[in-house]
């Protein structure tokens, strides 16, 4: 029964998402500023075995890539750089779409070292939408070079996520990187991403909707981010909840 | 059925968020949006620390390479630099490979009369596609091998973004988007790639404007044979520093030329078809980086190098096959070649060029690269068989056929404007999904290359030039 | 004083100086944009430096180095620094 659970729950909108059919155990999202070694760190995880294609219905192009660690074949989803999250562009949309929707099992931002303030931003927006977030804090080696010292730990705790320092040219971090991803895609660490606390008036709004919102989404969807962009007239995201219900009705009936 | 209704329960909710933000005289969107960087600022000064305040040499590189001063000229002269390299590392290996393969073809010729195979299949399988091989591989592979990793090298290191920085003024002027430029430094690899840049240009006008105009800027399938002809004619063949020195100018040139055609073509296009004014432009000009040299090499050797000569090689074979067909049939005493040239000749007469040359950058559109080897295939068959080992030969071969200054000239010049490749055109039409700008995509720079031939051509003539 | 002027905006920041958002006078897509790239009230913005050709100009926003052209800066409104 746990296993029917899984295929017609988990992720019913990732074929929808991915150009190219996956058997792999993970499916893995990289997400990250542009100019932050984004891709580096995807050819460096994920070797020469790639695929690129455009992602459904945008000129946006979408890599693919297949790595195996630990017995796991992981499947790792490049997605386009981008600032923020907000769908101002196709990026954006494409990039939020995949972390909401496609439920990926865990996802990796990756930012650059020197330049912490800036990356930060996305990485509060990604924690925003899911827990199962690694911070792949990149080209650590130039911020040794310009002399910048970055608490890690710290970091860590204060986001409540992994941090994982990397140099990617130099393949710096990269094992334990790897190791990260399979114990957050397993659940195997406990999370405890930072909740952005907004003003006490829309607060009450985003409580208020989000627990009307409670019983019309599956669990693992966000009700408290999918309420806040409702709030910021953001009626993209619309589009995907309602790609994401009329897939769910397909598969649940045929479940039944 | 329980899941229908959820839609319409969604509607509901969605219409309370709005009833809410009617309620709010602030932009809720400014709020969150300060609310999340505020946040960042604050957890990135609580985990960075400065040791020490180092030399910012970013600032120093960029304070030199986007001067008022230097800021163009540096431009210019690394344009220079690099095609200098380029021509002249790669007119060595060129002759060695030349050499070889031609070394080769007399082995290879020697072994079908040895089983006494016919002439027709010797001239097809030697003469035709392996001589068109010979040619694709020897004239474009190292040019192509020393271009591609110096301009992925520019490109790791971050240079490019500050060349788009530079021009953007000038991309504003015409209407169009300041990231074209970086869209045409694609299109030096290949136009279809640079066409699919064009992606980074969010403004549809702007980005059809790029994607229009991309071609003006010679890909590597076509810069070989610009490269060859201005060795031919300014340096006269022979490898010195002066004539390297000089053909890499002539092809600066050429480059500048696109640049200015590229600029008006834009403007002419927001003034006529895409209308409209210029959208907004953010461009960040990230830290440069010390480039993997080592990895750069291998990426653009195999990724690229070997790419597009692989593309090159499997359309050059069967064209080259094609060719001494067309060369070798004969209606009457004219083969069909020599029919087709000899028909378009008026015309090529009158933009400076002759028929074969026209003939073959039609037959050349699944490739440029394939359109020199169909035209010197071309004269052979029509004319003496020399020996065609060098660029010397190949400089005697079109002396023989009557090639001037002005020749050489309208040929890069034409090279340089004309349609895009098949695969480039597909590209388009892929990208804009419009047959409509597809076709557009092929007839402007057309009319656009045989406008300025014509207009050179008959400039020389009315001179006395030639 | 020009500085004092509560009409000051980014593009009028010479090179070198630095500035601090108060405002922006833009709306839809391009404001949006601007907020993405961190031009939120408060943000500390320095003019780094400009085009050869005098337009577009770069700006350090929150550590990354992004250039506007006069449009887009005249829609910020900030006090100088």
């Amino acid at each position: 029964m746990g296993l029917t659970c899984q295929s017609s729950g988990k992720g019913v909108l990732r074929e929808d998402f991915l150009s190219y059919e996956t058997k792999s155990d993970y499916i893995v999202a990289l997400a990250g500023n542009p100019n932050t070694g984004k891709s580096t760190v995807f050819n460096a995880l994920t070797g020469l075995k790639q695929h690129t294609g455009n992602w459904p219905g945008k000129t946006v192009t979408q890599a693919l890539g297949n790595y195996r660690h630990g017995q796991k074949l992981i499947t790792l989803v490049d997605l386009p750089g981008t600032y923020s999250l907000l769908a101002n562009s196709p990026e954006e949309q494409v990039a939020r779409d995949f972390i909401c929707f496609a439920e990926p099992d865990a996802t990796v931002v990756v930012v650059d070292s020197t330049c912490l303030e800036r990356n930060l931003n996305l990485v509060l927006q990604v924690l925003e939408i899911t827990p199962k977030t690694i911070v792949c804090l990149n080209l650590i080696d130039e911020a040794r070079r310009k002399k910048l010292r970055i608490d890690v730990e710290m970091l860590a705790i204060k986001l409540g996520v992994p941090v994982i320092p990397t140099a990617a040219r130099s393949k710096e971090g990269l094992g334990f990187l790897k190791d990260t991803i399979n114990r957050v895609a397993s659940d195997a660490i406990q999370l405890n991403p930072l909740r952005l606390k907004y003003e006490d008036r829309l607060e009450v709004a985003i409580s208020k909707l989000a627990g009307e919102l409670e019983p019309l989404l599956p669990e693992r969807i966000n009700k408290r981010w999918i309420a806040l962009r409702l709030l910021d007239g953001d009626y993209t995201v619309i589009d995907g909840i309602q790609k994401f219900l009329e897939k769910k009705i397909v598969v649940e009936g045929f479940a039944s | 059925m329980t899941q229908v209704t959820q839609i319409t329960d969604l509607n509901e909710v969605v219409r309370k968020a709005a009833e809410y933000r009617e309620t709010q005289d602030e932009s809720v969107r400014d709020r969150i949006v300060s609310n999340i960087y505020n946040e960042a600022e604050t957890l990135a000064s609580s985990v960075v620390s400065h040791l020490e305040r180092r030399v910012d040499w970013d600032r120093k590189i960029d304070n030199i390479v986007t001067s008022r001063i230097l800021g163009y000229p540096l431009m210019l002269a690394l344009l220079g630099a690099v095609f200098w390299v380029t021509l002249s590392g790669a007119n060595v290996p060129t002759d060695m490979l030349a050499n070889f393969f031609f070394g080769l073809e007399e082995h290879l010729s020697a072994l079908f009369f040895q089983f006494g195979a016919p002439d027709w299949l010797h001239g097809l399988v030697v003469l035709g596609t392996y001589r068109a091989l010979a040619w694709v591989v020897s004239v474009m592979l190292p040019p192509m091998a020393i271009f591609f990793p110096i301009f992925t090298l520019l490109e790791d290191l971050g240079y490019l973004p500050r060349v788009a920085f530079n021009l953007d003024r000038a991309f504003k002027r015409v209407g169009a988007h300041g990231k074209q430029a970086l869209t045409m430094s694609m299109g030096f690899g290949c136009n279809a790639a640079g066409v699919i840049a064009a992606r980074i240009i969010d403004s549809p006008r702007e980005r059809m404007i790029a994607i229009l105009t991309n071609n003006f800027v010679p890909c590597n399938g076509r810069f070989p044979a610009i490269i060859a002809i201005s060795m031919i004619f300014l340096a006269g063949g022979v490898i010195s520093v002066y004539g390297t020195i000089l053909a890499a100018a002539m092809v600066v040139a050429l480059i500048l030329i696109g640049i200015s055609v590229t600029l008006l073509v834009s403007w002419l296009l927001s003034k006529t078809l895409l209308r409209g004014e210029p959208s907004t432009f953010t461009l960040e000009l990230p830290p440069y980086r010390k480039p993997q040299i080592i990895p750069v090499i291998v990426r653009s050797l195999f990724d690229r190098t070997l790419f597009v000569l692989t593309r090159a090689v499997i359309v050059a074979a069967p064209a080259g096959a094609l060719t001494w067909i067309f060369a070798n049939i004969y209606i009457g005493d004219l083969s069909v070649i020599g029919y087709v040239a000899g028909w378009l000749d008026p015309f090529a007469r009158a933009i400076g060029l002759d028929g074969i040359i026209v003939l073959a950058f039609i037959l050349g559109l699944p490739a440029n690269e394939i359109v020199v080897p169909i035209m010197v295939m071309s004269y052979l068959a029509a004319g003496s068989m020399l020996e065609f080992d060098s660029l010397l030969a190949f400089r005697q071969l079109l002396l023989s056929q009557n090639w001037t200054m002005l020749t050489a000239l309208n040929f890069m010049i034409f090279s340089l404007l004309h349609f895009p490749c098949g695969t480039t055109l597909l590209t388009i039409r892929k990208e804009t999904g419009s047959l409509k700008w597809t076709v557009l995509a092929a007839t402007i720079p057309t009319i656009v290359a045989v406008l300025v031939c014509f207009i050179i051509a008959q400039g020389a003539r009315l001179t006395g030039l030639v | 004083m020009e500085a004092k002027d509560s009409e000051f905006t980014l593009s009028r920041l010479r090179v070198g100086e630095r500035g601090v958002v108060t405002s922006l006078h833009a709306q839809g897509i391009i404001r949006r944009r601007m907020l993405d790239l961190g031009l939120v009230p408060g943000t500390v913005v320095e003019s780094v430096r400009r085009s050869p050709a005098g337009d577009p100009t770069a700006y350090n926003i929150r550590g990354a180095i992004i250039a506007l052209r006069a449009e887009e800066g005249c829609k910020v409104y900030v006090e100088l620094l």
